[in-house]
């Protein structure tokens, strides 16, 4: 084989694996300040994919306004999952949590379907691309993956530089001392899950560049992001970050050496193997 | 400053305090003392808002306070050292302090804060960038209450502070428990080691069995039989 094809794939690994690390941040975010994983995470994505589709292509606004509505749609379903459905049970046994986001993936699945049928539906975008030394880098993927890398880095400065972002990390790691600081640990919560929840819609504005949208999508994106998130330590966050681009690079290089299908094979292999190997994550210390 | 008036509070079917009233005045440091599952914790916890009272009330400078939750609390000049410390451990001592601060109020002023709290306690400032959970027990206790102080209070509660300390440590904390009154706050202190913490403070109480039983002068306090053979072991 042409080494410049694999060259091109492992680029291309990287550039998909800055979107995959925004929805399983997104997700870990969740996790690790709530303990809860929300299942249906990748059906809200879907959502926010769908407002872009109707601002932009059905009703023919310009893109920007898509991805504001995308954004404030992920923010309000971030909020509305915990309010209405998280909270009431977040003392309750963590299966119960599981099942009930479990439950609302397949209410949205099903919500969309009666809405929007099962169609494929995507936004036309014009946007050059280019070729560099023969291989070839289209804007489609060069912009979510600059966007992405700066939500990252947003994320991180959030989480580290701000107040409410740094009681994010505290009150995963003592919610009464959090209370004794004088901040509501509901609060926090509720700023959490809005920012998970505009995570969302950030990663469904970057995916529509490359994807077409369907009641189904969370079931593409879905259980590799929950992988990401296991292989990289849940609620580990610089791990999370980590495995996204060694599963990515897993799917496209196995996808250009085989098939696509063995792309996803092989990385569903090496993470059942991880999990005998680093239970804990790729980054957690040996015990 | 600080009122408590006929409180009763308990978890679940147990009371832990049956019709507790204490005063702590301004400037003043106050001690409660008592054998182990006597109330002391439960008292302050209430007094933080993490226990609701059943009865009583309780308030600060007239203000009443009964029924409000923790993080409200907070805001009236009240900052909890709560037992076992209880920091952030995987944060920096930095970012601990920086919880302190959490409030708007405390955010304004958390500069000159962060500024009287290390020079309070120098080893803070050198361990800045270190998490809280890898330090020594003497140094968590001293985080634990420099990141009270971040809050600005006007009275700190403090829970057994030299729990799980070495003898020589123990020494050292309640001399440093000294300089931070002799900075201007109202303390009021629940203690194991009776015998230091009656050298520190103004006046005690005594609680048993949820009940306040005695009350007193420190020095009073210290001199009566049994006080001395029940918690001094002389």
């Amino acid at each position: 084989m042409d080494p410049i094809f694999l060259l091109e794939a492992a680029i291309n690994g990287i550039l998909l694996g800055g979107v995959l690390a925004l929805l399983a941040l997104g997700l870990n975010l969740i996790f690790g300040v709530l303990d809860v994983v929300w299942i249906a995470y990748v059906d809200l994505v879907m959502l926010c994919m769908y407002a872009v589709y109707f601002v932009v292509t059905v009703w023919g606004w310009p893109f920007w306004v898509g991805a504001l509505a995308a954004l404030a749609l992920g923010a309000l379903l971030g909020v509305s999952v915990h309010v209405l459905i998280i909270s009431p049970i977040l003392t309750s046994a963590p299966i119960n949590q599981l099942l009930a986001t479990g439950g609302l993936l397949f209410f949205l699945q099903s919500f969309a379907t009666f809405l929007w049928t099962t169609d494929h539906r995507s936004v036309r975008l014009t946007l050059p691309s280019w070729e560099i030394a023969g291989i070839f880098l289209p804007a489609t993927r060069l912009i979510p993956f600059a966007i992405s890398i700066l939500a990252v880095i947003g994320l991180y400065l959030f989480l580290t530089r701000t107040y409410i972002g740094t009681a994010i990390r505290a009150v995963s790691q003592d919610r009464e001392a959090m209370a004794l600081m004088g901040a509501d640990p509901r609060r926090v919560y509720l700023v959490t899950s809005a920012v998970g929840g505009l995570m969302a819609g950030l990663a469904g504005t970057l995916l529509i560049f490359q994807y077409a949208v369907h009641p189904f999508f969370g079931g593409q994106f879905g259980p590799l992001t929950f992988m990401i998130c296991v292989l990289g330590g849940l609620g580990n966050m610089v791990g999370a970050f980590v495995a996204s681009f060694i599963m990515s690079e897993v799917i496209a290089v196995g996808g250009v050496v085989f098939s696509t299908e063995m792309g996803y094979v092989i990385a569903f292999v090496i993470f059942i193997v991880m999990m005998f190997v680093r239970p804990g994550g790729i980054l957690a210390k040996r015990s | 400053m600080l009122e408590i008036q006929n409180v009763t509070a308990g978890y679940g079917h147990f009371t832990a305090l049956w019709d507790v009233s204490l005063r702590v005045d301004a400037g003043e440091a106050v001690a409660v003392v008592g054998p182990n599952g006597a109330g002391k914790t439960t008292l302050l916890r209430v007094i933080s808002g993490l226990i609701p009272t059943r009865s009583g009330t309780f308030g600060v400078e007239g203000t009443s306070l009964t029924g409000l939750a923790a993080h409200q609390i907070v805001a009236h000049g009240i900052a909890h050292v709560p037992e076992g410390r209880r920091l952030f451990p995987a944060l920096t001592v930095a970012d601990n302090l920086k919880m302190g601060a959490f409030l708007p109020a405390a955010r304004a002023h958390h500069a000159e804060s962060l500024e009287r709290v290390y020079s309070l306690f120098p080893v803070l400032a050198e361990r800045r960038t270190q998490r809280a959970g890898s330090m020594s027990g003497g140094e968590q206790q001293m985080l634990a209450i420099g990141r009270a102080l971040m809050s600005r209070p006007k009275l700190i509660l403090l829970d057994e502070p030299s729990m799980g300390l070495a003898p020589v440590m123990v020494l050292r904390l309640f001399d440093l428990i000294r300089r931070v009154r002799a900075e201007g706050y109202t303390i009021l202190v629940v203690e194991q080691n009776v015998r230091q913490v009656l050298k520190l403070v103004d006046r005690a109480y005594l609680l048993e069995v949820g009940r306040i039983r005695m009350e007193g002068r420190a020095a009073e306090l210290a001199e009566q039989d049994f006080v001395r053979k029940a918690y001094m072991g002389v």
